[in-house]
């Protein structure tokens, strides 16, 4: 079942692109992944999900009903958490959640005191009072608090140390267990490395691929290092290396294609050490920017 | 009803703070009737070597003269009219405003509640506000009739008839704050806003009477609530008071379709 379904959704702010054609679906369950660069149209298209801004062409469905006809409806199920958190800054973090709550129709006050503790955040500071990590703990919660099927978390990790960072994953992956479907946007590639499953790239907000992160991984590039005396890179001049460099005895690439090749290549030199390793995902993507 | 009660409280400080300086603007006005009153054919001597026009622009009428006791109320409600005008201005270009410019935007509007409602619970809160601070305006205004009267007459009919102008008047305010709020980009500052069209509106009511001109009398709504009238006919000024009407209506239809319709920005 497909919980969000892009149709050709454009959005231009006056004459400038927000995002075109955007035409991917997410299926219930997953953690899809939404890459690019910042300015690339990763908010505008979530945000035309929640209806604060308008498409100028083209749908979105969520639930498989049109997200800006029946944008209240749909939102009961939505947790949303946008890159940038500002809350009513002379309220209470515990009355904000609550005036949060209060938009939904089940009762919400264990579940803001369980995610209040796993993110250790303190209920009765003044939201002014608290740091911007903490603000984006407040976003946390209050995205979290009435159990959505689909959360949308547009880059939330700034601002969080790495130990929150990873709780923050956890408790990610803990409501995708408990049956909810994620949308993750970010441009730290590797977060999305370790949390999605597939991931859409978006670039001048067009997007230009949409990878299974584990095939992706799979079935591209090999980074290959090599260090030994008298090193003749020009061996490697072949068919799938790309970004072949020497620098003092060590000579590294990426791979593409039957290792074997490669394989015997290598095995024809007389080497000090060799590491063949996965690349990250930034490494992978970079040739969608380049 | 959680938006209503949430923007109420959100006001609160602003109704104590409306509601105490305008009754105390209004009894410091009024305080000083009696000694104007005691002394009215001294005054009477000395306003009537200024010109009409002159005295037109300051609100004061030959029909109904300050050393009068309603026509010292109407007098001290024409300036008290133009802080009335700036409060509620202030409350229509904020209303609307306040979540993009302080960036709560995202939070309110993600949460399963269609614009509509926000635009009425938020509507119904700043008229609730309005309301409250005139009723504490409202009693002092009769107390302070009945306490500084000097021994003059009450005009109680003409005074509710005042009064209850009043409220149209600051919806007057109210709904072209709320238009004008949604019509530009941002709105970055609301006192800006709002002190430029009260007192944009009471120069060009005044320079209409100074001058004699129709037109600019139409354009204002400080000339369609002129205080004096309802003292002097005892009915609100009909004749002009329906333009105000026509576009209090309109400005709430326009805020309301182009807040349905707007993008809202982000950082």
């Amino acid at each position: 079942m497909k919980v969000i379904e892009f149709q050709k959704l454009t959005k231009y702010y006056g004459d400038v692109l927000g995002c075109k054609e955007i035409d991917f679906s997410v299926n219930k369950g997953e953690i899809f992944g939404f890459i690019g660069p910042n300015g690339a149209g990763k908010s505008t298209t979530i945000r035309t999900m929640l209806s604060l801004i308008y498409p100028t062409s083209g749908t979105v469905l969520i639930f498989g009903k049109d997200a800006i006809k029946h944008g209240p409806d749909i939102r009961k199920n939505i947790g949303y958490l946008p890159s940038e958190v500002f809350y009513y800054d002379k309220m209470k973090v515990i009355d904000l959640l609550e005036y949060s709550a209060s938009f939904y129709e089940e009762d919400c006050t264990k579940r803001i005191q369980t995610l209040a503790e796993t993110m250790e955040l303190d209920l009765n500071r003044k939201i002014q009072d608290l740091s911007y990590g903490n603000k984006k703990k407040v976003g946390i919660v209050q995205g979290l608090l009435h159990s959505p099927d689909l959360i949308i978390l547009d880059e939330p990790t700034s601002g969080l140390d790495p130990l929150m960072q990873q709780k923050f994953f956890q408790l990610i992956k803990e409501e995708n267990k408990r049956g909810a479907t994620v949308l993750f946007s970010s441009h730290i590639l590797s977060e999305v490395q370790q949390l999605c499953d597939r991931v859409a790239i978006i670039k001048d907000g067009e997007i230009i691929d949409i990878q299974d992160i584990k095939t992706l991984k799979e079935d591209t590039y090999k980074k290959i290092t090599i260090k030994g005396e008298g090193l003749n890179h020009g061996k490697f001049k072949m068919d799938g290396v790309s970004e072949l460099q020497e620098q003092d005895g060590e000579v590294s690439f990426f791979f593409k294609g039957d290792v074997n090749q490669i394989i015997k290549v290598i095995s024809s030199l007389t080497l000090r050490d060799l590491v063949i390793e996965e690349p990250t995902l930034e490494e992978i993507f970079m040739h969608y920017y380049e | 009803m959680n938006i209503f009660v949430f923007e109420l409280k959100q006001l609160k400080f602003s109704i104590l703070i409306w509601s105490l300086s305008l009754s105390l603007g209004l009894v410091f006005f009024m305080a000083f009737f009696p000694v104007f009153g005691s002394d009215s054919m001294a005054m009477e001597d000395l306003l009537s070597q200024y010109p009409e026009e002159f005295l037109a622009f300051f609100g004061m009428n030959s029909q109904l003269p300050f050393t009068e006791l309603m026509g010292y109320f109407a007098l001290s409600f024409t300036f008290l009219m133009i802080p009335i005008s700036v409060q509620t201005a202030n409350y229509g270009f904020h209303i609307l405003s306040v979540e993009e410019r302080e960036l709560t935007a995202d939070f309110l509007l993600s949460k399963p509640i269609s614009r509509a409602s926000i635009y009425k619970a938020k509507l119904a809160a700043v008229i609730t506000t309005i309301l409250i601070t005139d009723m504490v305006l409202f009693g002092m205004s009769f107390a302070s009739l009945y306490l500084f009267s000097n021994g003059a007459n009450v005009n109680v009919t003409g005074t509710w008839v005042f009064l209850a102008s009043i409220i149209l008047f600051q919806l007057f305010f109210l709904s072209v704050g709320m238009m004008i709020s949604v019509y530009v980009k941002k709105v970055s500052s609301v006192l800006a806003y709002s002190m430029s069209l009260g007192f944009g509106f009471y120069i060009v009511s005044s320079l209409g009477m100074m001058i004699s001109s129709d037109v600019l009398k139409i354009l204002s709504p400080f000339s369609h609530f002129d205080p004096t009238y309802p003292f002097i006919h005892e009915s609100m000024n009909v004749s002009r008071i329906w333009i105000s009407i026509v576009v209090i209506v309109l400005s709430f239809v326009t805020s309301y379709v182009l807040y349905l319709r707007r993008n809202v920005k982000s950082l």
